[in-house]
């Protein structure tokens, strides 16, 4: 299994789509780690710059309907090739979703007044964020400050993670 | 208690449940194109699996940028046409006779009611209009889908969206589900499969049960569902045929796959297209929905016609009925893209062509294109495209471009005006 922590990019917006993760005319790559220079390039939010904001970052807290879009498995691998392999959110699209467990990745929906309070709290801090898969805990922490918030995976969910993905799985089991 | 049509598709294909919510499913049929499926058959091969589950459930296409455009797309190709030479899927459809994915598939007669089909694409939700259940899905679903046949979900849950009322003249398939979206919002259908309903889609034609379908999942939705019909077993009719007396066994046998009177739906919602008007998106947001009427005058530069929304044969004779004798406004370059091969085919028997070349457009060969901002017409930054395809995300034709999406009739007027426009087709 893979381990999902270290430090935080807030992304202060709700519904950031799989085009600004991931450009459309990158999708011509057939590499994974070809992809990982682009991330975010064309997500528009105040205070961001990609190559200012993502090196060092491992996980990422943003809000509703993060992932909304394209289908492309592209978004979770650039992540994945910049190190991020957890992402907290207050919604995901489905597609997106089921993408970053299909590759063995960890997304997590809190809900809106936690992502709102780690926002006041948090984002203007040095955070790090760790999550233990097997208790379903997240503990977060910044200069002093640290709490530990429960979450829930689904059971199936907790299955692909442990297996490193879909792929594997079903491998196994079918 | 009654069952939608996604619960009847459900329980005619699964295989197990491995947790209480997730059901895996025999798959009909899996779709292939150049973009996303490369990887997968890396992936597999890298494992040691390069093996497909059955090479005649697999349908491939080269679709996103064909030709090639450069080396990158040129290797993408290469590798899904290897493939599918290396495991014998015999339906596999390259230039020259390609077409845009779910445009093309459907069009081969490979969509049939109570299908289950998976593509690495989101609108993949297009195809439900044959009564099937189709999410897009990404390139690991995809790679499973190849080697095993089955495919995860979740429980499916469905929202009705009951279409009644008159269609006013010059208002579209189109203008309805963009004003669906703006009402629902882009989360307002996520993890729910759509049923659309009621007499104005019973009386719509495939092709505009596909643009309603098509952008579904705009509003976040897995895939859109039609009640299949007289109208889908007339146009699956030609591959059908041998299965069935006559249409009329194929109709009644279609019946399986309508809901329950019963069927429990999460939401209902009723939309009354009388009150649609012509509309458009502006920003960046699908749901970012006015009347034509409130952008009329905003400058284009560009006009983009085609798409697996709107490249159909009926969108290209609404826009060709406004363009006919007539010639776009200078500053402006439009471009219509025919969505596959029998469609510029049909469209040139037509005469259709020859009253787009008239007018001034480009004609570009079947493929995504402009689209995604891939190739045959990529905006600069600052530009703006009056474009009938189903995304306006930032960036989506080009860096710094704006896209408003609209109907084929739209986007014609627009191109002939030079600014976004309503067609003659409406008369308000
Ligand atoms: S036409 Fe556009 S939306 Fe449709 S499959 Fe091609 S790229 Fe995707």
């Amino acid at each position: 299994m893979k381990s999902f922590g270290g430090s935080v990019l807030f992304l202060n917006r709700p519904d950031i789509n799989t085009d600004e993760i991931i450009p459309a005319k990158y999708l011509t790559e057939i590499e994974r780690e070809a992809l990982k220079p682009y991330l975010f390039e064309d997500l528009k939010l105040d205070g961001f710059a990609p190559h200012r904001d993502i090196p060092g970052r491992e996980v990422i807290i943003s809000r509703a309907n993060f992932g909304c879009g394209s289908s492309r498995e592209h978004a979770p691998w650039a992540l994945e090739a910049n190190g991020i392999r957890l992402v907290i959110a207050e919604s995901f699209a489905r597609i997106f979703r089921q993408n970053m467990f299909n590759c063995g990745l960890l997304a997590v929906e809190l809900p809106a007044e936690t992502i709102d309070r780690l926002f006041t709290e948090f984002a203007h801090r040095a955070t790090v964020a760790t999550a233990d898969v097997a208790r379903s805990v997240l503990a977060i922490r910044a200069d002093g400050r640290a709490e530990e918030i429960l979450f829930t995976l689904a059971e199936f969910d907790r299955a692909l993670v442990e297996a490193g993905g879909w792929l594997e799985y079903a491998d196994t089991n079918y | 208690m009654g069952k939608t049509v996604a619960e009847k598709i459900f329980d005619t294909h699964v295989v197990d449940r491995p947790a209480a919510d997730v059901w895996i499913l025999r798959l009909d049929a899996v779709f292939c194109h150049e973009i996303t499926t490369p990887t997968a058959i890396l992936d597999l091969m890298r494992k040691g699996r390069d093996r497909v589950f059955d090479p005649s459930k697999i349908k491939a296409v080269i679709d996103h940028v064909t030709p090639a455009k450069d080396s990158n797309t040129a290797l993408q190709g290469k590798i899904l046409r290897d493939w599918a030479r290396r495991h014998r899927i015999t339906d596999f459809f390259d230039v020259g006779r390609n077409g845009v994915c779910h445009v093309l598939f459907p069009e081969q007669g490979f969509v049939r009611p109570g299908y289950t089909v998976i593509m690495g694409d989101s609108h993949t939700c297009t195809d439900g209009a044959f009564g099937a259940f189709t999410p897009g899905v990404g390139t690991t679903d995809l790679a499973v889908g190849i080697l095993k046949g089955v495919g995860a979900f979740r429980t499916p849950r469905t929202m009705k969206i009951r279409l009644v009322g008159q269609l006013r003249p010059g208002v579209f398939a189109k203008d309805v589900i963009l004003s669906i979206i703006g009402r629902i919002g882009m989360n307002g259908a996520t993890h729910r499969i759509v049923e659309f309903d009621g007499p104005v889609v019973a009386a719509m034609n495939m092709d505009a049960r596909m643009t309603l379908c098509n952008m579904t999942v705009e509003a976040g939705g897995t895939c859109g569902i039609c009640y299949p019909d007289e109208i889908t077993a007339d146009y699956l009719w030609e591959f059908i045929r041998d299965g069935y007396p006559d249409r009329a066994a194929a109709v009644t046998a279609f019946r399986r796959w309508w809901p329950d009177p019963d069927a429990v739906y999460e939401e209902v919602v009723v939309h009354d297209v009388s009150e649609v008007e012509p509309v458009t998106t502006f920003g960046w947001k699908p749901d970012n929905v006015k009347p034509v009427r409130e952008m009329q005058g905003t400058p284009i530069e560009q006009v983009f016609i085609g798409s697996c929304t709107n490249g159909r044969l009926d969108d290209l004779r609404s826009a060709a009925r406004v363009l006919k004798g007539r010639k776009i406004h200078p500053h402006v370059r439009a471009i219509v893209c025919p969505t596959t091969t029998q469609i510029y085919a049909q469209a040139l028997a037509e005469g259709l062509i020859q009253i787009f070349l008239d007018a001034g457009f480009c004609v570009t060969n079947p493929t995504c294109g402009p689209c995604l901002g891939m190739s045959t017409g990529v905006l600069a930054e600052g530009e703006v495209c009056a474009s009938t395809s189903n995304r306006n995300f930032n960036g989506r034709m080009g860096r710094g471009g704006m896209v408003h999406l609209m109907s084929p009739a739209t986007a014609a007027a627009s191109a002939l005006a030079g600014h976004i426009q309503n067609s003659e087709l409406f008369n308000g």
